[in-house]
């Protein structure tokens, strides 16, 4: 059997400064290992240069199989992120991917929600891209402190669906708001589906209303990794499991799991 | 053609790589071929089902990492049933990793996991993570014997006992082992060590101690596995911080048998494999025709113009 999980070396295409925080890094893979990459999963990126020992987890931001580009979506946060911002168009990235599961859409037509903030911003984008393909209609909730800090992050609605852009600085991200738009987009469409990443109250909210409407719904959830491969048990979290709780790895048995299990 | 094979005690392994314990899962078949590892070692469990420690499990440290994962087990009835037969399948022989919180425990633990497809068992008396403010029975010799003598008592199979680094008397430790009735020491175990964020003034890891693995530990682990090869007469496996064949090689020079490789699968999924290939260069650019000819051959300073 051909391996399907592979360590390899990726050419850097661009690495630029998308807005005040954020970064946008595209590196070049074989069009068929793009092809497979679905929206949710991640790669383990090497950030070699520096003093950052353990590879570094991205969820991948774009998913561009006819070009055979990959793109992260990343703020420098540590010695990691620092060093991969250092890289330069034509330099070399060592990666292994893509990991994890992905996200899973409605089969039929629907309502499709995106509720995301921080890393979630990267996370939902292709997942948003993809929902739109296949036919549904998606309500883009962005939540950021400023909202400049969502310029350049890619257009999540689309022509036909809804951007709403929050912030902290205007208080529109206060969680009551959030709701607000999440009942307004979800009611009457008893098959909606709320796609949630970036933050503990954006997944309480999340949870709070798919669990009124009764409807279903993703988040993607993050812990500190160190092999991406489901070996070393590090990144567990705790999930809701036949009335008691279990320990899950975000990176084997996720990093995409149902709203429903999730612990905020 | 390098002949790779090296033997631990009765058990005849196809080279002398394998993953250190709580290093390796099944899924590193999607990355190569298991049938290619020298032996096959599981992760650690216990006798019932442990969740393990709080997170965060892992920070990162200047080349290497801090661990506190707390043996989370899904008990040794799921393992039995559902991991045993999995590995049976495979060519390596699979070597179970126990541990418990007393001698006795130990023993019965042996006896339960002694099945069919299961070619020798590690005993983990060196975890730096159980309670007991980081100690193991490894640190010292009486318990390291008790814990053995038991075992062997318990299981006709092979006995490997890991020993913890974190420990003055690692050489009297290996010698107890020996006495107890172990068919090989693995040197060794993670050190114990702590990792504080200056910012929050906590420990970077969910508990104040972790153990600490990867390239910083290596000529520390190196020196022990060296004093441990030159105090028993069973195999000694080393284990710290390898991560390529050149590693491999420094430990069977100081009289290691096999290798264990655990922290570089994290960096590099295909570490093994790759070691394994760069064993075989190694020993075709230094005329060495058996890989087994290279245990033990350290030329100590002392030994030179004597």
């Amino acid at each position: 059997m051909a391996p399907r999980v592979v360590e390899s070396i990726a050419a850097v295409l661009a690495n630029e400064a998308v807005n005040a925080e954020y970064r946008r890094l595209d590196i070049e893979l074989d069009r068929d290992v793009v092809a497979a990459v679905l929206p949710g999963q991640f790669f383990n990126l090497l950030c070699g240069g520096g003093p950052a020992f353990l590879r570094r987890p991205m969820s991948v931001y774009v998913i561009d199989a006819t070009a055979g580009i990959v793109s992260f979506l990343y703020r420098v946060v540590g010695s990691g992120t620092a060093a991969l911002a250092a890289l330069e168009p034509g330099g070399r990235l060592n990666i292994v991917g893509p990991l994890g599961r992905a996200f899973t859409l409605p089969h039929q037509p629907s309502t499709v929600v995106v509720l995301a903030r921080g890393t979630g911003l990267a996370t939902l984008a292709p997942l948003a891209a993809m929902a739109r393909t296949r036919g549904h209609r998606v309500t883009a909730i962005l939540s950021a402190r400023r909202i400049d800090l969502l310029d350049g992050i890619a257009e999540m609605g689309g022509h036909d669906g809804e951007v709403h852009a929050l912030s902290d600085e205007d208080g529109s991200s206060h969680v009551a708001n959030v709701e607000r738009l999440l009942r307004r987009t979800v009611v009457g469409s008893p098959g909606a589906a709320i796609y949630v990443c970036g933050s503990r109250r954006l997944l309480r909210a999340a949870q709070s209303i798919a669990s009124e409407f009764g409807i279903g719904g993703e988040v993607a959830l993050e812990q500190q990794m160190a092999c991406g491969l489901g070996m070393c048990f590090c990144c567990v979290r705790p999930f809701r499991h036949n009335e008691g709780m279990r320990n899950r790895r975000v990176c084997w048995e996720g990093p995409v799991f149902d709203i429903a299990e999730a612990v905020a | 053609v390098t002949d790779l094979s090296v033997r631990i005690g009765s058990l005849s392994l196809r080279n002398p790589v394998m993953p250190a314990s709580g290093t390796f899962a099944y899924q590193l078949d999607d990355v190569f071929e298991l049938d290619r590892l020298g032996a096959i070692v599981a992760k650690t469990i216990t006798s019932g089902v442990r969740a393990g420690n709080p997170t965060p499990r892992v920070a990162e440290t200047d080349a290497g990492m801090l661990n506190s994962i707390g043996i989370p087990s899904d008990g040794v009835a799921a393992f039995v049933q559902d991991t045993v037969p999995k590995y049976a399948r495979r060519a390596p022989p699979f070597v179970a990793s126990i541990s418990a919180d007393t001698p006795d425990d130990f023993a019965r633990l042996a006896a339960e996991v002694s099945v069919p497809g299961v070619a020798a068992i590690e005993a983990n008396i060196s975890c730096p993570n159980l309670e007991d403010d980081g100690r193991a029975f490894a640190m010292r010799p009486e318990p390291t014997r008790a814990v053995l003598s038991l075992m062997r008592r318990a299981t006709s199979l092979p006995i490997w006992a890991k020993l913890t680094p974190n420990t003055g008397e690692i050489a009297d430790v290996a010698r107890a082992a020996e006495d107890g009735g172990a068919d090989a020491v693995v040197v060794a175990n993670t050190l114990l060590a702590m990792s504080i964020d200056p910012r929050t003034r906590r420990s970077r890891l969910g508990k104040a101690m972790g153990g600490l693995s990867g390239p910083a530990v290596k000529p520390v682990i190196l020196r022990m596995a060296y004093q441990c090869a030159e105090a028993v007469t069973i195999p000694v496996i080393g284990c710290g911080g390898i991560m390529t064949a050149a590693d491999a090689v420094e430990f069977m020079l100081a009289g290691c048998s096999a290798v264990q490789v655990g922290t570089a699968t994290f960096i590099h999924p295909g570490a093994m494999i790759r070691i394994i290939e760069e064993l075989d260069t190694y020993c075709a650019e230094h005329a060495v025709a058996r890989v087994a000819d290279l245990i033990g051959e350290f030329v100590a300073p002392e030994m030179l113009g004597a």
